[in-house]
């Protein structure tokens, strides 16, 4: 019971994370290729991101929304490529969820806050 | 049109090897007449399946060409276009001889993903109505034609890589009982097939779509899997 | 890994545009949860000031730098490409395994490959 409850939860979330992540890939995009007009710099960057609240919501958004969908893709590819156990899958999983989690939002922090 | 076939067949169980054998090229010839050719006229001992010879059965299933595929529906001139041919049994099964696969795990499967219906009326009831242009109808009826021939099993890599992976044809199967609305199992059912190695681990590859014989789509089924067990789930709690 | 010795495809039965898609896709998703905690942790250079970015950043102004970005981003558009793919055939009206969605997805990446090359040289 608890198996299917797991394996329809994790779907769901992919597909949930995945809708989020469409919307803020796009944006990114649409940031990225604005943003690397005459080259990078720190100042640019920092300049556009610095205390701007709507962009560090934005992106922590995005982070979260990748805390949840990395992990379910990087769980199958070990899953069927490697073939680890399931034990071991879940702390794959659980590690780069972790990860993931604790470098996105001190990035946001970095360019927000700091 | 090469007058011969240089024709390569498995032989032996899974530790075998190719057999070359040279076969007369003929018009509208089917690969079920090639192998029949090398079975009556070069080597008897060459074991294969076919049945009703006219795309109705499916047992006579096997790779060509690295594509499963049914013989006696696949005309040499589309396959052989250097008059080169190569039969192998299905993938993801037991080789019992030459180009015959043991199915008994794919039936399995199919059990286990409840692929048999359960009604609850008697005789001495009346008959169920069904509406058929319904969408619940309309989406079983997309699906059961399926004749449980075993070419969308070989064809998916999933299946290769997970071995319980239900597969194909099951999930097939089960997605048309549960558009059935006489059916009552139908919670039993969704649990199992959307536990480990059910329909989540699909990966919509589309090969069993693609192959399929009788141009059912696997692919649509176990979608709709995906999105019945979350608003079973939902009723569940 | 073949344990049980069972017969397996080989690429002839992978030659059709849904299992390539499927390939681009796993490949551009793993290239990129490779390349986040990388992303995150270059980002994360501007809690030590702005010197510290920009100095990261003019580490990464060599050519092969720009052509692996270039790559990031057509691959990032190419899994978006994908999954919005996946998630009109998971969850819209079976319409079959909508190739016109994998061509479609081909061009979006390609174009947001070119619009970046371009911002990057001009």
């Amino acid at each position: 019971m608890s198996t299917v409850a797991t394996q329809v939860r994790l779907w769901y979330w992919g597909r949930i994370s995945s809708m989020v992540l469409a919307f803020c890939v796009l944006v990114h995009l649409a940031v990225i290729i604005y943003a690397v007009r005459g080259g990078l710099s720190g100042a640019e960057v920092l300049a556009r991101t610095h205390g701007n609240l709507a962009f560090g919501l934005f992106y922590t958004v995005f982070v979260l929304a990748c805390t949840v969908h990395v992990p379910l893709g990087l769980a199958r590819i070990v899953r069927e490529e490697l073939g680890w156990s399931e034990h071991k899958v879940n702390l794959l999983a659980a590690a780069s969820a972790l990860l993931l989690l604790v470098l996105g939002l001190r990035s946001v922090y970095g360019v927000v806050l700091a | 049109m090469t007058t011969t076939l240089e024709v390569k067949v498995w032989r032996g169980k899974e530790d075998g090897a190719f057999e070359s054998y040279e076969v007369p090229r003929l018009e509208s010839q089917t690969v079920l007449d090639v192998v029949t050719h090398i079975q009556r006229n070069i080597d008897p001992t060459l074991s294969y399946r076919y049945a009703c010879r006219v795309g109705m059965c499916g047992s006579c299933a096997m790779n060509v060409n690295g594509k499963a595929r049914w013989t006696c529906r696949t005309h040499v001139a589309k396959v052989a276009a250097q008059g080169r041919l190569e039969l192998a049994p299905l993938s993801n099964l037991p080789v019992v001889k030459d180009l015959v696969s043991d199915m008994t795990e794919f039936f399995d499967k199919w059990a286990k993903a409840k692929g048999s219906f359960q009604g609850a009326r008697t005789r001495h009831e009346p008959f169920a109505l069904v509406e058929p242009e319904s969408p619940q109808r309309r989406a079983a009826d997309a699906g059961i034609e399926c004749i449980g021939c075993a070419v969308c099993y070989s064809s998916c890599d999933v299946v290769t890589w997970r071995p319980d992976f239900l597969g194909p044809a099951a999930l097939n199967r089960a997605w048309t009982l549960l558009n059935d609305v006489r059916d009552v199992a139908g919670i039993e059912r969704v649990m199992a097939v959307s536990g480990d190695a059910g329909c989540h681990a699909c990966h919509t590859q589309g090969s069993c779509t693609e192959r399929c014989p009788k141009h059912l789509a696997p692919t649509a089924a176990i979608a709709g899997l995906k999105r019945l067990s979350v608003t079973m789930l939902r009723r569940q709690k | 890994m073949n344990t049980d010795k069972k017969r397996r495809n080989d690429y002839r039965a992978r030659s059709h545009p849904a299992y390539w898609a499927f390939v681009v896709h796993r490949v551009s998703g793993l290239v990129l949860a490779l390349f986040l905690p990388v992303h995150f942790w270059a980002l994360g250079h501007a809690i030590e000031g702005e010197a510290s970015l920009d100095g990261f950043l003019r580490f990464t102004d060599q050519p092969l730098f720009k052509l692996a970005e270039w790559g990031l981003v057509l691959l990032l558009a190419a899994h978006m490409a994908g999954g919005i793919r996946l998630l009109l055939i998971e969850f819209g009206d079976w319409t079959g395994l909508r190739k016109n969605l994998i061509a479609a997805g081909a061009g979006f990446a390609a174009a947001t490959g070119m619009a970046f090359a371009l911002a990057l040289l001009f």
